[in-house]
């Protein structure tokens, strides 16, 4: 980056191809002289997947939203049609489902961020280098193991009899409780990792100086450290947050009879071949996730990412 | 394998291309679609692919004992490939391209292959094994059309009622145990079911025998009304559910620990089950169930194979591996005399034509009334989906 912005800057300073000498081939001549062949060049391919990866594959669900299907035949209709929009906002069960969705995420991001944030400071400042390695270590295995696996535990846990009731703690049974639970297990490390980070980076010195200054250990941590750590939560919460909102496989081995979005999703797609109204619900989860990530923008807790 | 995945970049590359709405380019044309039969047949290709459920093409790849492809390659010299499938629907598009000779094909997908002009006819006589199924299974209304064979019956099974004898001890007889409240209340948090919009048609099947008045003939064909008091008792029933399964294993494992006390099943679940208290049965009023086909695709590029393929497939021995592996019931006689366990044709009632009877075999509800009512328009499978979601809720 600090090389093309330093060519940025004097484009008009005339290359020198005597020092070169002869040698020096046509191409490289080129690419020298014109920054900005030689930055699309660069760029053209990852852009372009970007492009083809989100771009055109959001476009094409916007665009698949306002089709239809033909019941018969089950070809897709390609007459423009606000159809399935009305469909979600005339019926109450897609708004009862949406709601459910984000109650279910946001449960789990408090319950993640809650659980990650005493985890992540014992890991940064308090143990000493070798348990720190040790808890890195144990945070991440769970990522080693498949979610189903993780998701199919917790099923036989808090199932009649399972070690959730053996132990005395009892079982919420399947149901919601139980989603939350098991999501709130899964992404703990994708919450605990960011916050971790963001901790090793505030300076010892700081709390030394506050503490030195007598600010009691509470105050320390409301006036010092959690500001500076507002960016790792907030990363930490995004992915806890989306990746629940996604979810469709949780809720059908431990829901119990409930559905969230995902599942709506998948019937519509996988089951009803209705690939239009499943990207219209598709869309929910997005606008939610555009609004929330607007609203912390807002906040500008993004810019100290 | 390699296809497989050249098969995948060929989807991406059409996917990608519909969605900068190039549509035409990949969608094959109709004209190479062969709906009649053939006459004679001729050299047999070499190869034959196949498209079917789990459990259905075996080569020995999964569990080396289960393996009835082999002696097919060798006796014939066609090879095998074959992908199988989740759901009818997705079925449906795979066979769309074209890719697949053979399909297997339970009831909610076969009519609309037949409808979508995908499916050939078949010419019996070239099945020589044709002459030994039962014949109850022969020339059914989700194999022929206009009195067209458009497929040769593979094997058949019911979606039974499955109950813990511990909160049962009196065995249910009817459909109410999971449909009435005062039957519902006491397992509350314990009843289960099929995840699918299909099971619209199990409370359809329900109401067809305690509500004449909704004058439900078929519970795939319900009209509105019909369809919304199938609805309404769902919901009701939604009440009282503790969860809803599609992945057998996961009711295998809810009536293992008790989690589920009664709730609709197939056989090869209750067989799965070492809990002695479970039990199953099939209730006064009948049940819904699949009966599965094997059709030839208008596309075939081995028709010859796909023919050698199907007669394979109906010989005794390879039905009685293949379906006694799957868990239903075979399509012949000859078949239930070669089946490892001498019980299984008993277990699965293979022939008993009266117990046939009371199956209402999965069909794709569509708009045009599948009894023959022209005076209404049906529901279709879309709504049922629709339905489904709000019952869940």
């Amino acid at each position: 980056m600090a090389t093309t912005d330093v060519a940025d800057a004097r484009p008009d300073q005339a290359p020198a191809p005597a020092l070169r000498g002869p040698v020096a081939r046509p191409g490289s001549r080129l690419l020298h002289r014109w920054v900005w062949l030689r930055l699309s060049l660069l760029l053209s391919a990852p852009l372009a997947w970007m492009l083809l990866v989100y771009v055109v594959a959001l476009a094409a669900l916007l665009v698949t939203s306002l089709w239809s299907v033909d019941s018969l035949s089950s070809e897709i209709d390609r007459t423009w049609t606000l159809d399935n929009f009305r469909t979600l906002l005339d019926n109450e069960v897609y708004r009862k489902v949406a709601l459910r969705t984000v109650g279910v995420a946001a449960a789990v991001t408090v319950i993640d961020v809650a659980i990650a944030l005493p985890i992540a400071f014992y890991m940064a400042k308090v143990a000493s280098p070798r348990v720190r390695r040790m808890l890195v270590v144990a945070v991440l295995t769970p990522l080693w193991a498949s979610y189903l696996v993780k998701v199919f535990a917790w099923r036989v846990v808090l199932s009649e009899g399972g070690l959730a009731e053996w132990s005395h703690l009892g079982s919420p049974g399947y149901g919601l409780t139980a989603v939350v639970i098991a999501q709130s297990y899964i992404w703990l490390p994708y919450v605990i990792l960011p916050i971790f980070a963001a901790l090793e980076r505030v300076p010892d010195s700081l709390l030394e100086a506050a503490g030195d200054l007598g600010a009691p250990s509470r105050m320390v941590v409301r006036t010092v450290v959690l500001p500076l750590l507002v960016p790792g939560i907030v990363a930490g919460a995004i992915f806890s947050f989306s990746l629940t909102m996604g979810d469709y496989i949780t809720v059908n081995i431990v829901g119990g009879a409930s559905q969230m979005l995902g599942n709506l999703i998948f019937i519509n797609a996988g089951a009803a071949n209705n690939l239009p109204l499943a990207a219209a619900i598709a869309m929910i989860p997005i606008v939610v996730m555009l609004v929330l990530l607007t609203a912390i923008r807002r906040t500008g807790a993004l810019e100290n990412m | 394998m390699k296809s497989t995945l050249r098969r995948g970049r060929v989807a991406a590359a059409c996917l990608t291309l519909l969605s900068v709405s190039v549509l035409s380019a990949c969608g094959s044309s109709d004209s190479d679609k062969k709906t009649e039969a053939v006459e004679k047949l001729g050299k047999t290709e070499g190869q034959v692919s196949i498209l079917a459920w789990p459990g259905y093409v075996e080569d020995g790849s999964n569990d080396p004992k289960v393996d009835w492809v082999s002696a097919f390659e060798k006796e014939t010299g066609c090879q095998v490939t074959s992908k199988v499938y989740g759901t009818s629907d997705e079925a449906l598009n795979l066979a769309k391209s074209g890719e697949y000779d053979v399909i297997a094909a339970s009831g909610d997908l076969s009519l609309r292959l037949i409808a979508s002009d995908e499916a050939q006819q078949i010419n019996t006589d070239l099945v020589p094994n044709y002459k030994n199924v039962y014949d109850f299974l022969k020339d059914t209304e989700w194999n022929s059309v206009d009195g067209k064979n458009y497929g040769v019956p593979h094997g058949y099974g019911a979606n039974l009622l499955m109950f813990n004898k511990k909160d049962f001890p009196e065995a249910p007889t009817s459909w109410g145990a999971v449909f009435e409240k005062d039957q519902l209340a006491k397992n509350k948090g314990k009843v289960t079911a099929y995840d699918s919009p299909i099971y619209i048609a199990d409370a359809a099947l329900y109401l067809m025998k305690t509500q004449p008045d909704l004058k439900i003939t078929n519970p795939y064909a319900l009209d509105a009304d019909q369809l919304a008091a199938a609805t309404a008792l769902l919901k009701e029933q939604r009440k009282y559910v503790g969860e809803y399964w599609s992945d057998y294993l996961k009711e295998v494992q809810a009536f293992e620990t008790g989690n589920s006390v009664v709730g609709t099943t197939w056989q090869v679940i209750k067989n799965s089950i070492e809990n002695k208290d479970v039990d199953v049965t099939l209730p006064t009023e009948g049940a819904t169930a699949w009966n599965d086909t094997w059709m030839l695709s208008s596309q075939a590029k081995n028709p010859n194979c796909a023919y050698k393929w199907m007669d394979y497939i109906l010989s005794p021995e390879a039905n009685a591996q293949a379906t006694e592996y799957f868990g239903e019931a075979p399509n012949s006689p000859q078949a239930c005399e070669k089946t490892t366990d001498p019980q299984h044709c008993a277990t699965f009632h293979a022939g008993d034509e009266d117990y046939a009877k009371q199956l209402w075999f999965w069909r794709t509800p569509i708009k045009k009334c599948l009894d023959g009512r022209t005076d209404v328009e049906c529901t279709d499978y879309a709504q049922w989906t629709q339905a489904w979601t709000e019952i869940k809720g």
